[in-house]
């Protein structure tokens, strides 16, 4: 396989959050990753921070299926982790200079993008928080475990599988409710 | 309101989005779309909704993913992981505190000047023109203190003529174990210049020891018991912490400020000590002469530091070197053969106990060190 086609491939893998392709792509960029956070003032709990918010970009790219990788992977996930570094370094009112922009893509968008995703990532994490058992549970089961509404009756204790199905609704409710409200206050902040 | 009805309603919006829907099914559920407004709005909200519930769950599955493969490789060594070696490591602390090191390069002269007059060790000197820094009270005390230690030596030289030649004290501090079998943690100052030391625990049992390991950097002294009366103990009921501590966690001091120990409370207040030094954290804890050298401890029994000094311009601002720096010290005495096999706990049994129990477990391995 051609060097392209084998980051075409790993492109793939991470997109359905394959744990070889992750893990490889994982170990050949780390190191480079960390080496640029600490020679800029950063640790090591920094790096890793970077680096797993610069794979999740690259996650979101790869799933987003319109996307076309127009240089090599190590390139981009430098870039992506080199500009959320920056404006860290910015927010934190630090040094704000990284010296070499030799091998950089432009990747603000990108980086605009994922921080925007992250607010709602948040937002939905406070939602779920707040909702209490076994409100939370429930949906968790049914909405991200992807489980039948017998299977969660049985688990949770429900008589049968519309008493759940009742009880998830509540939920559910209650749970657009909170986000909602939380996402139009958002949006409207901006 | 019909809770039936809007339950069936969702239900048949969550298959629409998901396309779950045969063909009949469908065709029929987009003309109730087209003529009824409430349920196109519904779709549209519901789907939004959908999607972000679908791309929570897939990001926090990829998150947990990334974690697991961090740690993954971190242990198989493939990542240099959470703990920097060697260049990294140099160029990590550099970079992170040449600024404080430029700093503390161009006022060192004066620092050093003015350290000897702020910050004085907490052992007590007998010589006078140390004590001349302590106030009227403390040097009463302290010729109080002398004239019994010096009975006691005086009872003990005549109730065990050999075992123990006399020595003339002129440093007192604390000091606690580290392993069973006599290897003691103190303050490298308080041994520094003593021939002969001599520990003594809450008892009234002394043993002579020696010095292992001075770190006069880091003032942090191993020192081991030499002395066949000493028997040596299973386990100490605490460990040593390799992680640091929480600005504002409790903790606790054992000391021989006097010749009975002396238990002090307090709370982490700093996590660098005088003039910002990396080695050192700052704690307050009440802290006289003869701390110093004493364990400090976090509400779990674990010694999160060596009590080292205090600063006299401050109220209550006491200085301990962070416990990660016995391990170096350890690591250091390892290269010797004789020392190889000593193993260093990093637990403590004291987790959910009360202060009164865990200070009665730890108090016989928390000695007095005496030296010439």
């Amino acid at each position: 396989m051609t060097q392209e086609g084998i980051e075409k491939a790993l492109l793939r893998g991470l997109a359905q959050n394959d744990r070889k392709a992750v893990e490889t792509i994982y170990r050949e960029n780390y190191n480079m990753v960390q080496a640029l956070i600490i020679n800029n003032n950063g640790s090591a709990d920094d790096a890793r921070d970077i680096f797993q918010e610069a794979m999740i970009v690259l996650y979101e790219k790869a799933r987003s299926g319109n996307f076309e990788l127009n240089c090599q992977i190590k390139t981009y996930v430098y870039s992506v982790s080199r500009r959320m570094w920056l404006k860290r370094l910015q927010q934190a009112n630090r040094f704000s200079e990284i010296g070499d922009t030799d091998n950089v893509v432009p990747v603000e968008e990108d980086v605009e993008d994922h921080e925007k995703k992250n607010l709602e990532f948040e937002m939905m994490e406070k939602a779920i928080g707040s909702l209490g058992e076994p409100c939370r549970s429930l949906l968790e089961a049914f909405y991200l475990q992807k489980k039948n509404m017998q299977e969660i009756a049985g688990s949770f204790g429900y008589t049968n599988a519309e008493n759940a199905k009742t009880q998830k609704y509540k939920c559910l409710m209650r749970l657009k409710k909170i986000f909602f409200t939380h996402y139009k206050n958002g949006n409207g902040d901006e | 309101m019909n809770d039936n009805n809007e339950i069936m309603m969702l239900d048949a919006v969550e298959r629409y989005i998901r396309g779950e829907m045969n063909p009949d099914e469908r065709l029929h559920f987009e003309n109730l779309r087209k003529t009824n407004a409430a349920i196109d709005q519904l779709v549209v909200e519901h789907t939004l909704f959908m999607q972000q519930v679908n791309q929570f769950g897939e990001r926090k599955n990829f998150k947990t993913s990334l974690h697991d493969v961090h740690t993954d490789l971190s242990e198989q060594g493939k990542i240099h992981g959470d703990k920097l070696s060697g260049k990294a490591k140099v160029v990590y602390l550099w970079k992170r505190y040449r600024r404080v090191a430029a700093i503390a390069a161009s006022i060192a002269g004066i620092t050093t000047i003015a350290l000897s007059s702020l910050v004085w060790s907490i052992s007590p000197k007998p010589a006078s023109e140390e004590i001349q820094k302590l106030n009227r009270d403390l040097f009463v005390q302290q010729v109080k203190t002398d004239l019994i230690q010096s009975d006691l030596a005086d009872v003990k030289k005549n109730s065990k003529p050999d075992a123990d030649k006399t020595i003339d004290y002129k440093t007192a501090a604390t000091g606690f174990l580290i392993d069973g079998k006599g290897l003691m943690i103190t303050n490298a100052h308080v041994v520094r210049k003593s021939k002969n030391i001599r520990v003594f625990n809450i008892k009234g049992q002394q043993f002579n020891a020696f010095v292992v390991k001075l770190d006069v950097l880091r003032d942090v002294a191993i020192i081991k018991i030499d002395d066949t009366r000493f028997k040596p103990i299973a386990a100490l009921p605490y460990g040593i912490a390799k992680s640091s501590t929480d600005i504002a966690e409790p903790i606790f001091t054992l000391g021989f400020p006097r010749d009975e120990i002396v238990y002090g409370e307090g709370y982490m207040s700093a996590k660098t000590g005088y003039k910002g030094d990396t080695l050192s954290c700052q704690i307050a804890v009440p802290a006289n002469p003869g701390n110093s050298g004493g364990p400090v401890f976090n509400q779990r029994g674990e010694v999160i530091g060596i009590l080292s000094a205090r600063q006299t311009t401050a109220e209550e601002a006491v200085f301990a070197i962070q416990s990660k720096y016995i391990f170096n010290a350890i690591d250091e005495i390892k290269k010797n053969d004789e020392y190889r096999n000593i193993k260093v706990s990093t637990r403590s049994t004291l987790a959910g106990m009360n202060k009164v129990e865990q200070v009665k477990k730890i108090q016989d391995y928390v000695f007095m060190v005496k030296g010439d």
